[in-house]
C-alpha cells in the first residue's frame, strides 16, 4: 500500500492525468532498434518507456547451468539511474532482482524451450524512464523481443497493471497512483487461452475488487495485445 | 576470418564499411528524450547508441573544495548493448570510460562548480553524469563525451524549496562555460582511423582519445590499446583529433 496524500486522485470521475478510471494511457510500441541483439523493442505506456533485448538462444556457461532437455531464460530488468525523480544507484536492488525473477516466470510458459536444449535466453529489460507499471511494459516489449528473435512461443505475454485509488477501480498505474494507491495488482497473460503467468498484488482489496479488476485487466489487455501484433507485423512488412 | 580481413583492409587504408580512414559514421544528436532527468541525451553514432541522463542532487562539498559543487559520472555497460557485455559492477573498461569523459568534463571547466555551491562547506548540489551504453558497435568514448556534453548543456535545475529539491519545478539552466568534445584516433600499421566500429576496435593496435574545448586546448588525454605508439605517432594523432573535433563540434 502506498504512502497517504492530500492530492485527490480521482476528481469528478477523471485521473491525474485526465484518464477515465479504466483507460490505459496511450501505447507505442515499436519492434527492433538494439542491433546487436538477436530481438529487440521499445513500448511507451505513457511516460513510462522501457526497451528489452533478447540474446539467444545461444551457449550456455557455466556448463552445469545447462539443461540437457531444454534451454533455461535469465531475465534482468534494470532502471537507469536518470529513470526516476530521485537517482537511483546503479546495480540490482533487491526489488529489482525480484521483479526480475517473476518476469522471467511470466516469459517462460509462452516460451517452447525444448527445441534448444542445452542454451540460455537472455532477456534484458532497460527501464529509460519510469512512471509508473514499469515491470508490466518490460513484459510486453520482453515478450516482443522474444518474438523479435525468432524464439518459438505459442503466444505472446501480455501484461498489465491494476489498482485502487480514492476508492475507485482503476487500470494502468502512472508513477503518483502507484506511490499513493491503495492497492497496486500487475498482472501477465497469454491471451489465447487466457491463462496468467504474473499474479502479484499488494494493498487492500475484497475479492470481488480482485475479480474485478483482473476483469478490467482482461479488456485493456486486448487492445494492449493488438498493439503487439500490430507492432511485429510492422517491423516484419518492411 | 573476418578479423583477419579487416586487418589486411586497414593495413592498406581502407575500410570493410568503404568509409575513409578519417570519416565519421552518420552522427545523430537527440536532447531532452528523459523527462524523469534534468538533462539528457541519445547520441548515435552509426550503430552505437548511447544515453546519458543528468540528476542534481544535494550534497556535502569535498574538504579541499568546500566552495564548489560536486560531479560524478558513471557508465553501465549494460547487457543489452552487446553481447560481450556482462551483467554485474561496472568493469575495468566501463569505469575506463566514465573517467574519461569525466576528465575532459572536468578539466575544460565544463560546468562552472562554484556556481553550484548553496553553503560553503556545507551544501553543493551534485551533478551525476550516467552514461547507458544501448547498443555498442565501437568508439563508446567519443559518443560517451558528445552525449554527456549535449546532455549538460541542455541541462535545468530543480528549485530549491527550504533545503528540498522540487523535482517536478526545473528553474534555471545548469551553468555551463566550456564545451569539450572527445575524439579517439586508433592507430594500425602506421595508419590513423577515426570512429572505428566494433570490429575495427578489435584489431586495432592502440587508441588515444583526446578531449578538445572550443577553443581547440587540449583538456584531457587517454592512450588505450597494448601496443606503444612513437613520439611522431602521437603527434599526428593530436593534430588529427583536434582537426576532427572541429567536426564533431557542429552536432552540439
Amino acid at each position: 500500500m502506498g504512502m497517504k496524500t492530500e492530492e485527490k486522485l480521482i476528481v469528478k470521475g477523471k485521473r491525474l492525468d485526465g484518464r477515465k478510471p479504466d483507460e490505459i494511457r496511450e501505447i507505442e510500441m515499436k519492434v527492433g532498434g538494439i542491433p546487436n541483439a538477436n530481438g529487440s523493442a521499445q513500448v511507451k505506456f505513457g511516460d513510462t518507456v522501457v526497451i528489452a533485448g533478447v540474446y539467444g538462444p545461444r551457449p550456455l556457461f557455466p556448463k552445469h547451468l545447462q539443461r540437457s532437455d531444454r534451454a533455461i531464460i535469465q531475465c534482468r530488468y534494470n532502471m537507469a539511474p536518470f529513470s526516476v525523480e530521485d537517482r537511483a544507484r546503479p546495480g540490482p536492488s533487491r526489488r529489482s532482482i525480484e521483479i526480475s525473477k517473476v518476469t522471467r516466470l511470466a516469459l517462460e510458459p509462452a516460451l517452447f524451450l525444448e527445441d534448444y536444449p542445452e542454451t540460455v535466453v537472455d532477456v534484458y529489460i532497460e527501464v529509460l524512464q519510469a512512471d509508473g507499471s514499469t515491470r508490466v511494459t518490460g513484459i510486453n516489449a520482453a515478450s516482443l523481443a522474444l518474438a523479435d528473435a525468432g524464439v518459438p512461443m505459442n503466444d505472446l505475454v501480455v501484461a498489465v497493471s491494476g489498482g485502487k485509488v480514492d476508492n475507485t477501480i482503476i487500470i494502468d498505474l502512472c508513477g503518483k497512483e502507484d506511490n499513493y494507491s491503495l492497492a497496486d495488482m500487475p498482472v501477465a497473460y497469454m491471451p489465447r487461452k487466457k491463462e496468467i503467468t504474473l499474479f502479484q498484488m499488494d494493498g487492500g482489496l475484497t475479492s470481488e475488487e480482485v475479480k474485478q479488476i483482473i476483469k478490467n485487466i482482461l479488456k485493456s489487455g486486448e487492445k494492449v495485445y493488438e498493439k503487439q501484433k500490430e507492432a511485429l507485423k510492422k517491423k516484419y512488412a518492411e | 576470418m573476418r578479423a583477419d580481413y579487416i586487418l589486411k583492409l586497414l593495413e592498406n587504408g581502407e575500410r570493410i564499411d568503404r568509409r575513409k580512414l578519417d570519416e565519421f559514421r552518420e552522427i545523430k544528436v537527440e536532447t531532452g528524450i528523459i523527462k524523469k532527468a534534468e538533462g539528457s541525451a541519445r547520441v548515435k553514432i552509426g550503430n552505437t547508441d548511447v544515453i546519458v541522463g543528468i540528476k542534481m542532487n544535494l550534497g556535502a562539498p569535498f574538504p579541499d573544495v568546500p566552495d564548489m559543487g560536486v560531479l560524478k559520472t558513471g557508465a553501465e555497460f549494460v547487457p543489452i548493448a552487446s553481447p560481450d557485455f556482462d551483467t554485474g559492477p561496472p568493469g575495468e573498461d566501463a569505469t575506463e570510460l566514465a573517467r574519461i569523459v569525466d576528465r575532459g568534463i572536468r578539466e575544460s571547466e565544463c560546468i562552472d562548480l562554484e556556481k553550484l555551491c548553496i553553503k560553503e562547506g556545507e551544501r553543493v548540489w551534485e551533478v551525476y553524469v550516467d552514461i547507458h551504453i544501448i547498443n555498442h558497435d565501437g568508439n563508446l568514448i567519443d559518443a560517451s563525451a558528445l552525449a554527456s556534453v549535449a546532455a549538460l548543456k541542455t541541462s535545468k535545475m530543480p528549485e530549491l524549496k527550504e533545503d528540498k529539491i522540487v523535482r517536478d519545478k526545473l528553474v534555471k539552466k545548469l551553468p555551463v562555460n566550456h564545451v569539450p568534445v572527445a575524439v579517439t584516433v586508433g592507430e594500425i600499421s602506421n595508419n590513423f582511423i577515426i570512429d572505428p566500429i566494433k570490429e575495427e576496435e578489435d584489431v586495432l593496435n592502440s587508441r588515444l582519445s583526446i578531449a578538445v574545448t572550443e577553443e581547440g586546448k587540449i583538456c584531457a588525454m587517454q592512450k588505450g590499446g597494448n601496443c606503444a605508439l612513437s613520439m611522431e605517432e602521437v603527434e599526428k594523432m593530436i593534430d588529427l583529433a583536434v582537426k576532427k573535433s572541429k567536426e564533431i563540434r557542429k552536432f552540439l
